[in-house]
């Protein structure tokens, strides 16, 4: 089976040499996202490039060299039919819950209008009841959410609600950058486990994006790490946390700290860091 | 560890709503000795934020303490008068609020921010005592002299972060407050100002409060966790018996729902969500997301027991043992 | 809906104020006619330089008018010309400023070169090259010069607000939901900005308004018609307060004076009003 998503040798440049603000946000990476449903995730701290290279799989941003393909076609060769489907298929959950949403309209609209418009749905009541059952799906109930203002949804809802819009649109892929840094840490795993049962029962793949080790950790088949615009580290998630070969990785490990009282974080060094 | 520094008795924060007061803190007692680390873990809106803010008089007016004793060193802060708490905030009590590295002045550099500081508290009057004490400071906190001469902007992140923790420390405080001090850190960085805080402890010998959701960074940092729930501390214990036998429900969830290295594909969320403090449940106010809850929790407040090492607990079950192995 | 409005209003003292005070000048000019015979503003209907009495309450002017006539008459003018010249301001200034800050590009730098060169331009320059070419200036025609004066600050507002609208995250899901161009503009973008546009109508009306007045009491305006800056310019043409005819200037004076004090509140008490709201929602 085909790829579902490649990255090849991208890069993404801003500025310029001359001007002085010459940056590589992205610097030839390449990533391949496999046809069969997995779950990959993208581990980073600020300034690693990976919420640019999740802006690049969303057709957000063109690289400035390189190329990003879907199902094998590269993203600036598609027709409009062809954009459409890529749009349809591919969807994201970003981290804020709270500018995700137009604050003008009711939540609905933002689950109505790509169904219809992506002719998933041909009436209204179709849309509607299949909004209702991705609802339920992601552990919502369609009474407490639909007809409300994003204002009026606590944070975790629209987190779901966002994820339950991915599920209706048949996306085969979810890109989610930082889907839960800004949730509740007790909710954080029920959200985590929706995006899991997605894979297992709707064989959807997810592109898990964060600074996180931990979460990774716990929800990825594979985990791919990122330091100034490059991969550093990739693999299996037992060996990248348990048998890490670069160094940088070591140190994003190490600077985890364990649920365990017990166990030695090194707190209490002599020396700080600069 | 010697004599207690801060006595915390009874807080109690109200904010009126058309709908009723609503209770943000009830009856939140807690005690620190000096050198000491405690930790505050709680969801958003369980009060923590209120409760250390309440400590300092900096609740907001319709918002007011309705009650409570906040003593530190023997002295109420509650019962102190605008001069006297303004003298005592950051002289002997000091806060790191939440996103503090946001909130530095843009325009001065980092060294009048600090002498800004002392002026105001007729510290240091010579120049030449105030400079040294900035290179000190900053010394303390891991960063070069050369910060001192620089602007909030020019510098990273986790380096703003300290410079808050320098401020803080500035005057030798008896009691430190970090609010969520490493929230919009990376966890690298996020390393370094906890090990920061920990060695600006030590330079001032006060005690720390940390604020926070991470009940990792807790196991790691504190000596004392607090449990808070809906303005109430449900549970608070020395950080070994909490982790090794939560006898609360919710920190015994808490605790299981933290992802680690340990266990991958495993999911343990709490469901439900927080309770309204206008409105709150009836009884316990946990009962309605407790799994261990029965007819008896909806309709009694269940009161603090006291176990072993100085384990408080809130529940009418706290008295079964839940011993966790941690692998 | 209408209840959340109304409480909102009584929350915020100023801002009702402002809204009953407007709506009295409203009132007195667009009902005024029914109480007062305005054939009494014409020219040497009345007795002239008659001071305040029972039947002249406002007494008359050197040239035969009943003041309050002329008053009732001349008010609803000015509110047409600041309306209609702030509304057309703010229309055209919405328009490229959306335009302008969502496409960037070569649209951004020609919309804004042209408003930043206009803007330098002083009015009155231009209404007086206007006025000597034409053979009557009138009430409209002055609003669509003032009109054309008046859009360029909006754009440059609206454009900056809109530069930072576009890269909110829920625009990037409007994209990804298959919306783009102006169907993005004007559904995703524009309804966010209408507090914004609210606030800067009153501010667009009072500035047109004053221009105007300030055109017309340097003697530009529409001669044939009566405005409350036109009574104004009368009166000083006639030497009003050197003859001490104090009831001729004092009455427009004093209605500018109520209308603006009304734009004032209304716009600080709007202010406020979202200002409120973003605090308690913060």
């Amino acid at each position: 089976m085909s790829h579902l998503l490649e990255v090849r040798a991208a890069t993404v440049e801003y500025g310029t040499v001359s001007a002085g603000n010459h940056k590589l946000a992205v610097n030839r990476v390449s990533m391949v996202l496999p046809g069969t449903a997995s779950i990959t995730a993208i581990v980073g701290e600020s300034g690693s490039g990976k919420t640019t290279v999740t802006r690049m799989m969303l057709g957000l941003l063109t690289p400035t060299d390189g190329a990003v393909l879907y199902k094998g076609k590269d993203l600036k060769g598609l027709d409009r039919r062809g954009f459409t489907r890529f749009r349809s298929e591919v969807q994201a959950v970003f981290q804020d819950p709270f500018s995700v949403y137009n604050p003008f309209y009711k939540v609905d609209r933002v689950l109505m209008l790509p169904l219809l418009r992506f002719g998933l749905c041909a009436t209204q009541e179709e849309a509607y009841q299949r909004i209702r059952e991705c609802l339920e799906a992601v552990g919502l109930r369609p009474g407490d959410t639909l007809g409300r203002y994003p204002h009026q949804l606590s944070g975790g809802q629209r987190q779901r609600l966002m994820i339950a819009r991915a599920l209706s649109l048949k996306a085969r892929l979810i890109v989610a950058d930082e889907p839960v840094s800004m949730v509740d840490a007790s909710l954080r795993a029920t959200i985590l486990e929706s995006l899991y049962r997605l894979k297992i029962e709707q064989d959807v793949s997810l592109l898990y994006v964060t600074h996180d080790l931990t979460t990774a950790y716990q929800i990825a088949d594979r985990i791919v790490v990122m330091l100034n615009g490059e991969i550093v580290e990739e693999g299996e998630p037992e060996s990248v946390i348990h048998n890490p070969k670069h160094a940088y990785t070591r140190t994003l490990v190490a600077a985890v700290p364990p649920p365990d009282p017990g166990t030695n974080w090194g707190l209490e060094t002599d020396a700080i860091a600069p | 560890m010697s004599e207690t520094i801060l006595d915390v008795r009874d807080l109690q924060v109200e904010f009126p709503t058309p709908a009723g007061p609503a209770r943000a803190v009830t009856g939140v007692s807690f005690s620190l000795r000096k050198g000491m680390r405690l930790g505050l873990v709680g969801e958003s809106g369980s009060g923590k934020t209120t409760t250390v803010l309440a400590m300092m008089q900096m609740i907001k007016s319709p918002g007011r303490v309705a009650a409570g004793q906040v003593l530190l060193a023997g002295d109420d802060l509650l019962a102190m008068s605008a001069k006297q708490i303004r003298r005592a905030r950051f002289s002997r009590i000091a806060l790191v609020p939440q996103g503090a590295m946001n909130s530095l002045n843009p325009v001065l550099t980092v060294r009048a921010q600090i002498e800004d500081l002392l002026e105001a508290h007729g510290a240091q009057s010579e120049a030449i005592q105030r400079k040294r004490h900035v290179t000190d400071l900053l010394l303390r906190v891991g960063l070069a002299e050369a910060v001192a001469d620089q602007f909030p902007h020019q510098l990273s992140g986790g380096m703003k972060q300290r410079v808050c923790i320098a401020i803080a420390i500035a005057l030798s405080p008896q009691v430190i407050i970090a609010d969520e001090p490493t929230s919009a850190l990376d966890v690298i960085v996020q390393k370094q100002v906890m090990q920061t805080l920990i060695h600006a402890q030590r330079a001032v010998g006060a005690a720390i409060i940390l604020v926070g959701h991470d009940m990792g960074l807790m196991a790691q940092f504190t000596h004392v966790v607090g449990v808070m729930y809906a303005g109430q501390l449900v549970e608070i214990a020395p950080v070994k018996d909490i982790f090794a036998n939560p006898r609360h429900p919710y920190t015994r969830m808490l605790i299981a729902s933290l992802p680690s290295f340990t266990s991958r594909r495993v999911f343990r969320g709490i469901p439900g969500v927080a309770p309204s403090i206008v409105n709150p449940p009836s009884g316990c106010t946990f009962h309605p997301r407790c799994p261990r809850a029965e007819a008896r929790c909806m309709q009694e407040v269940p009161s603090e027991e006291v176990f072993g090492n100085e384990q408080r607990v809130r529940c009418h079950f706290a008295h079964e043992d839940h011993n966790v192995a941690f692998a | 809906m209408l209840r959340s409005i109304v409480t909102a209003l009584v929350r915020e003292p100023m801002l009702l104020a402002g809204i009953l005070l407007l709506l009295s000048i409203g009132f007195f000019a667009l009902l005024g006619p029914l109480f007062i015979d305005t054939s009494q503003a014409e020219v040497g209907s009345v007795a002239p330089r008659l001071r305040p009495s029972t039947q002249y309450l406002l007494g008359t002017d050197a040239q035969g008018r009943n003041v309050l006539a002329a008053l009732v008459r001349a008010t609803p003018q000015t509110l047409k010309i600041g309306l209609f010249a702030g509304v057309i301001g703010l229309g055209i200034g919405c328009l490229l400023g959306l335009l302008a800050g969502y496409f960037r590009g070569w649209a951004d730098t020609i919309i804004r070169t042209i408003a930043d060169v206009i803007m330098t331009i002083p009015g009155i320059a231009v209404l007086v090259l206007v006025a000597t070419n034409v053979r009557s200036m009138t009430v409209m025609l002055m609003a669509v010069i003032v009109a054309g004066l008046s859009w360029m600050y909006p754009t440059r507002t609206i454009r900056a607000q809109t530069l930072s609208m576009r890269e909110r995250p829920y625009i990037d899901i409007a994209r990804l939901n298959g919306i783009g161009g102006l169907e993005l503009v004007f559904m995703e973008i524009f309804p966010n900005l209408l507090p914004y546009i609210a606030a800067s109508f009153v501010t667009a009306v009072s500035s047109a308004m004053l221009a105007t007045i300030g055109l017309e009491a340097l003697g530009l305006g529409p001669q044939n018609e009566l405005t409350l800056g036109m009574m104004i310019f009368w009166a000083q043409s006639y030497g009003a307060i050197l003859r001490g005819l104090w009831w001729w200037w004092s009455p427009p004076v004093a209605m500018m004076a109520l209308i603006f004090i009304g734009l004032l509140m209304t716009s600080t008490g709007m202010d406020r009003m979202v200002n409120k709201r973003l605090r308690v929602e913060s």
